[in-house]
């Protein structure tokens, strides 16, 4: 099989791209980890129905990419792509697979921003968007003792959601700097061609308020517990406060995921406003490999409207490349998606200056690399002597080495090495990440298939 | 804690224990919707760990699944008779007969 486009991720940019590719005759081959498509934003619901105006635009996305001639692939998850000739390969089923296609579309997605701090590594301590997951597959809601910490929509978005369904919070604990709406201010009135969005945001607002759900300002926050999560500690309205806890989610905003997009040896960039690496990508989403695109949350953070406009203006482009349309055809196809595009974005210089990621001030103890329990203490050892960048902080303490490949201490490790050595965290080398992006097993590799 | 009302129509097992779970469920929200947080212990310090993000990132979730060691039982679906272990420390390789 050689499908035009090889796209790999399904939520809004992947699935919307697979709709406009189709729409041009191309034939589409996509691949995703999860059984179903949606990404995180539509998981799961095909199953769960729409609840409101957004899920029901979602639902009629799903719909339509499920009638549009692309082959999908479920629980596929790709470990490897060769750039020279657009081949990827994925494992399904314990069987390693290979296909080659003219351009790859990478929809990847992102990740939620690693909040480390003290105890974080808990069972009962989570990522709102992991408890929003169990909410969306599984209708798992909070019982009582759940803390949500950090800051950014999602944490208010998740606390409607759940008080709505009938889940009980104990508080909300604001980790956002209190000056930040002071400096977003300047951003409010380019924000207002988005002004559905914020009013959305105030009604989350509200109904956290109309349930009584205690909204403190705090810093400091720890997580304890003997084997599992038992309690909080945390300074609020300056004093010091521990609460009992069975669950404690956290958020710091979402960054782009870039372990294929570095594996492959793509240009990136430093995004100031977003605090993140992303690939750089023309105005068509191809990366500096001509037959490597990247659409969606991948590329930059813009949310999911953002994410389905800039899949199918990726679609757009390659159906122009293979010659399924003209210059002109395509030019005139993608305006009106540009100009969506721009009001989409609209809202997130805004969103940026509220929600910055603050600077970690973390506590010594405070374990980074959680898969080979490598504690911010170290990392500055290895500063003191040093050690300059991520790759060879590797080599000092194995941060970054473990089964994630560096996904959950990429950032903020190279946080804490550059406030140890007084530069800018732009300045610090990222990890070298290699395919297979994912584990692979000999076994897997050995019943490979080439499709 | 998180947790939903009773609605559970396929059993998986979890150490030899049997445990209800829902179509559409991953496995580790199976184990959430028990109140079960402890997936595994570390193979660096043996410390206890569980989901974290639920998406396939974190490799926090990791179990053996009927036989299989290292899978994240967050993108894992759930069937009827599925036999999970609790990994502790680092997984040993099934050897072949």
């Amino acid at each position: 099989m050689t499908p035009d486009l090889l796209i790999v991720g399904a939520g809004p940019a992947g699935i919307s791209a697979a709709i406009e590719a189709r729409a041009h005759a191309l034939s589409v081959l996509l691949l995703d980890e999860n059984a179903a498509p949606g990404g995180r934003i539509w998981q799961a619901l095909e199953a769960r129905g729409a609840q409101d105006q957004d899920d029901a635009g979602g639902l009629q996305t799903l719909h339509a990419f499920r009638a549009c001639g692309a082959n999908a692939r479920w629980c596929a998850g790709v470990w490897a792509i060769e750039p020279d000739d657009g081949t990827v390969f994925w494992s399904q089923a314990a069987t390693a697979h290979a296909a080659r296609a003219a351009f790859v579309l990478l929809c990847t997605g992102a990740t939620e921003r690693p909040m480390p701090l003290p105890g974080w590594t808990l069972p009962g301590v989570m990522t709102v968007g992991a408890a929003q997951i169990a909410l969306k597959t599984s209708g798992l809601l909070p019982t009582g003792a759940t803390w949500i910490a950090g800051q950014g929509p999602l944490p208010m978005l998740y606390a409607a959601q759940t008080l709505r369904a009938g889940g009980r919070l104990a508080g909300i604990l604001d980790l956002s700097d209190g000056i930040a709406p002071l400096r977003a201010l300047r951003h409010l009135p380019a924000a207002l061609r988005n002004s559905s969005d914020i009013a959305k945001g105030l009604a989350w607002r509200r109904a956290i308020a109309r349930a009584g759900v205690p909204w403190l300002s705090a810093t400091a926050l720890r997580a304890q517990g003997d084997g599992v999560l038992q309690r909080i500690t945390f300074r609020a309205g300056n004093r010091d406060r521990s609460e009992n806890a069975d669950l404690l989610l956290l958020h710091d905003g979402i960054i782009p995921s870039v372990q294929i997009t570095r594996a492959l040896g793509c240009a990136h960039l430093w995004d100031g406003g977003q605090h993140c690496w992303k690939p750089k990508v023309d105005a068509w989403g191809v990366t500096s490999l001509p037959n490597i695109l990247v659409a969606g949350d991948g590329a930059g953070i813009g949310g999911a409207r953002a994410a389905a406009l800039s899949g199918r203006i990726a679609a757009l482009y390659a159906a122009q490349a293979l010659g399924r349309i003209d210059v002109a055809t395509r030019d005139a196809a993608a305006a009106p998606l540009r100009a969506a595009q721009a009001r989409q974005r609209a809202l997130r210089p805004l969103l940026e200056a509220l929600y910055a990621p603050r600077p970690r001030l973390l506590d010594d103890a405070a374990t980074v690399c959680r898969c080979e329990e490598v504690t911010a203490a170290q990392i500055r050892d290895a500063a003191s002597l040093g050690c300059l960048g991520l790759n060879q902080l590797k080599a000092f303490t194995r941060c970054g080495m473990g089964p994630c490949q560096g996904r959950m201490c990429g950032s903020s490790a190279a946080e804490v090495l550059a406030a140890a050595r007084g530069v800018p965290v732009a300045a610090i080398e990222p990890y070298r990440t290699r395919f297979p992006t994912k584990p692979l097993t000999v076994g897997e590799l050995a019943a490979m298939a080439t499709e | 804690m998180l947790a939903r009302p009773d609605t559970d129509s396929l059993t998986i097992y979890l150490d030899g224990e049997p445990l209800g779970a829902r179509a559409g469920d991953s496995v580790a929200a199976a184990f959430l919707a028990h109140g079960i947080h402890t997936m595994r212990r570390t193979p660096v310090s043996g410390a206890p760990r569980g989901p974290y993000c639920m998406m396939g990132a974190c490799f926090e979730c990791l179990a053996v699944v009927d036989g299989e060691p290292g899978v994240r039982t967050c993108l894992a679906p759930v069937r009827d008779g599925m036999r999970i272990e609790r990994q502790d420390g680092a997984h040993s390789l099934p050897h072949p007969p």
